[in-house]
């Protein structure tokens, strides 16, 4: 996995609360059996003005121009700008893989459902929690801001604007630590291998009928 | 210390915990083919191997077809979708992980199948890469949807690396009015909580209108469960789940039946129990439900009225507010029983087990698709329910109703596969989720009970199926 340290950026406002998975990235392209190569179907629907499916030249189709993401002032952007409960519904990794193929690293909203949340640090993504209030005050300086950029250091848990403002970030211990050096969490759990074991053995002697 | 049921599936499944973090053993791994190719993939190219093979089911769901199936495999049509079902099996055959393929009577949608065969037990732990594994919670287990590095890492280790959730318990006291079913009940508790109202909790369903349900509604239930954010949703163990579980091809049997249910009995809040939060609803004020918008949230009683802005919490609530009219064609006001529908689907993870397809049945009995209505579609949600349904002869009330009686799968719930709404169709479905474009690129879904969704079909628009 991609380690994130710190990531200065620019940022795109997407001002919707409940975006969920399906809308960024659609299912016709979950058929694809690679992990890699989403990032241009990210917000396929919202993003095109055809119909999308999976094999097409997306350089060749027709932009919507109103989508916030297309517009001039917001190519490039690598920290997404967003609202509550972002990525909820499907569990559908593509989900991140989109997002972080389309060149976003970090995410800030008020809110993300669990699934998607989690699956952000198994792809060097970071989701950023901070409040509402704080949310909508970014909100407020992008859209008056060309080229307004954030600085996100994961050491010190900080978000940083242009002008010296600072806020502070939660995040569990573990998953920072993961983040910070691109851990891989299977080769992290394999060092448990004798705990599993251990586990096992108690486990079916307890229960035998769940090893059938 | 009195325990809640997640505290006991926790903390019956914890390998280590550290700082707040566990390592959790999963009993259960359920498989299908649009997120795991990436994960087999992983393994393969890491040299790994599967902890434990038998603790793993798969079956191809999201892309298959649900018309002639004579060709197995091959008569996909679509060569990605085609390709994706061929990766399940060719991984399956490689790994030796039992799968049941496109042909095989067993096969259907990865949530109607595990319990069906008794491969989702009580005090399991049950993961899928699926958000809808919510689902199995229904058996005293706990059960929730992971990504795909989840997916690999279980199949690498056979064990999750958790963090403990908040606990919810969502009471419903009293009697469900005719007409009410649990998909009523589960949208209701949506409208209540919101959509985001149980992140971060495992919600525990319970009070005497729960316990009421069946298996199969309570299945419809947890499977909601992730539509007002809670990545798991359960119901305590007691005669009905056991009953169910009886028999079942992957159930204990002998000794071991005895022996489990004596544990199983176990399965189920202490009374004295401390949840994080609690939501009380009254069994006799739920009336059926339709979603009116984009989210599973924005829903209303079928005698109530699209919402008007000023009803709404905030601006952000209305900015959603206002998209979701536009994109559902829809202005503040309007009856839900004036809405007219292009189309209909029974079927999905949420409704296509028999008591779905019998309730859907009853009501198109006699009567005929609406003219208006261009397709009605029914989805068994496996060929086991299919085949119960025909020996029932529910099949020919449908079809002499004007309904398409089709083969198991996911189907129009997330038109992976050929059956979808074309842009501005509407659409009376069962599923669990009324996304913009997830039932097709433009398509407006409308989320109804089965009873609802045939009483819509046969008068072309939303009614109350109390009145019918």
């Amino acid at each position: 996995m991609k380690a994130f340290t710190l990531h200065q950026g620019l940022v795109a406002p997407l001002d919707r609360a409940n975006v969920d998975t399906d809308a960024i990235i659609p299912k016709q392209f979950l058929k694809s059996i690679k992990r890699s190569g989403f990032g241009p179907n990210a917000f396929d629907e919202w993003r095109y003005l055809d119909h999308g499916e999976p094999g097409m030249d997306n350089s060749k189709r027709p932009l919507n121009p109103e989508f916030v993401l297309n517009q001039p002032r917001y190519k490039g952007a690598s920290i997404l700008l967003t609202r509550e409960n972002f990525g909820c519904g499907s569990s559908r990794e593509h989900a991140p893989w989109a997002l972080e193929d389309y060149g976003f690293r970090a995410i800030i909203a008020s809110s993300y459902a669990d699934i998607f949340f989690n699956n952000c640090f198994k792809n060097g993504l970071l989701p950023i929690v901070l409040s509402e209030s704080i949310v909508d005050d970014l909100f407020k300086a992008v859209e008056v801001n060309p080229g307004f950029q954030l600085t996100v250091d994961l050491e010190k848990q900080t978000v940083n604007t242009p002008d010296g403002q600072v806020y502070a970030f939660e995040i569990d211990a573990v998953r920072k630590h993961n983040l910070l050096h691109g851990l891989d969490d299977i080769g992290l759990t394999l060092q448990h291998v004798d705990a599993i074991k251990a586990f096992e053995l108690k486990h079916k002697q307890a229960q035998p009928w769940l090893f059938n | 210390m009195a325990k809640t049921l997640y505290d006991k599936l926790f903390d019956s499944h914890v390998v280590r915990e550290e700082n707040g973090t566990a390592l959790l053993y999963i009993d259960r791994h359920l498989v299908h083919e649009v997120t795991s190719p990436q994960a087999f993939e992983g393994l393969k190219l890491a040299g790994r191997k599967l902890w434990r093979i038998n603790s793993i089911l798969a079956v191809p769901d999201h892309n298959v077809p649900t018309t002639d199936r004579s060709s197995g495999v091959a008569g996909i049509t679509d060569p990605v979708s085609r390709l994706q079902v061929q990766t399940l099996d060719t991984n399956c055959t490689d790994f030796g992980v039992t799968e049941f393929k496109m042909g095989d009577v067993r096969q259907g949608i990865v949530h109607v199948i595990g319990p069906e065969q008794g491969a989702t037990l009580p005090g399991m732990t049950v993961v899928c890469g699926d958000s809808h594994t919510s689902t199995h919670g229904a058996f005293g287990a706990l059960a929730h949807g992971i990504g795909t590095s989840e997916v690999e890492h279980v199949m690498a280790t056979q064990c999750l690396v958790q963090k403990r959730s908040k606990s919810m318990l969502v009471k419903v006291e009293g009697q469900l009015g005719k007409g009410v079913t649990a998909k009523d009940v589960a949208l209701a508790i949506i409208g209540k909580i919101g959509t985001a109202g149980g992140t971060g909790y495992a919600i525990e369903f319970a009070g005497s209108a729960i316990r009421g349900l069946t298996m199969e509604g309570r299945m419809t239930l947890c499977n909601m469960a992730i539509e007002a954010g809670a990545r798991a949703g359960m119901v305590a163990v007691d005669d009905t789940t056991i009953d169910y579980v009886k028999g079942r091809p992957f159930a204990p049997k002998a000794a071991q039946w005895d022996a489990a249910v004596a544990y199983w009995r176990t399965l189920h809040s202490d009374a004295d129990a401390q949840f994080h939060a609690t939501v009380e609803l009254k069994a006799e004020e739920i009336q059926p439900q339709v979603t009116w918008g984009t989210s599973p949230e924005m829903v209303v009683g079928v005698d109530g009225k699209v919402p008007s802005l000023a009803m709404a919490k905030n601006d952000v609530q209305r900015a959603d507010w206002e998209r979701a009219y536009a994109y559902m064609g829809l202005t503040a006001d309007t009856p839900i029983e004036q809405i007219q529908i292009d189309k209909v689907f029974i079927g999905s993870c949420t409704n296509s087990r028999i008591e779905d397809l019998r309730a859907a049945a009853n009501i198109a009995k006699g009567k005929k698709v609406a003219g208006n209505v261009k397709l009605a579609l029914v989805v068994p949600g496996s060929g086991l329910v299919k085949a119960q349904a025909e020996q029932e002869g529910l099949d020919k009330i449908f079809k002499e109703a004007g309904f398409e009686w089709r083969e198991p799968g996911c189907s129009m719930c997330l038109a992976m596969n050929a059956d979808r709404l074309e842009p501005g169709e509407r659409c009376a479905s069962t599923s669990n989720r009324n996304f913009e474009g997830r039932q097709g690129q433009g398509g407006r879904t409308h989320l109804v009970s089965p009873e609802m969704a045939a009483a819509a079909a046969v008068t072309g628009h939303f009614v109350d199926v109390r009145n019918f």
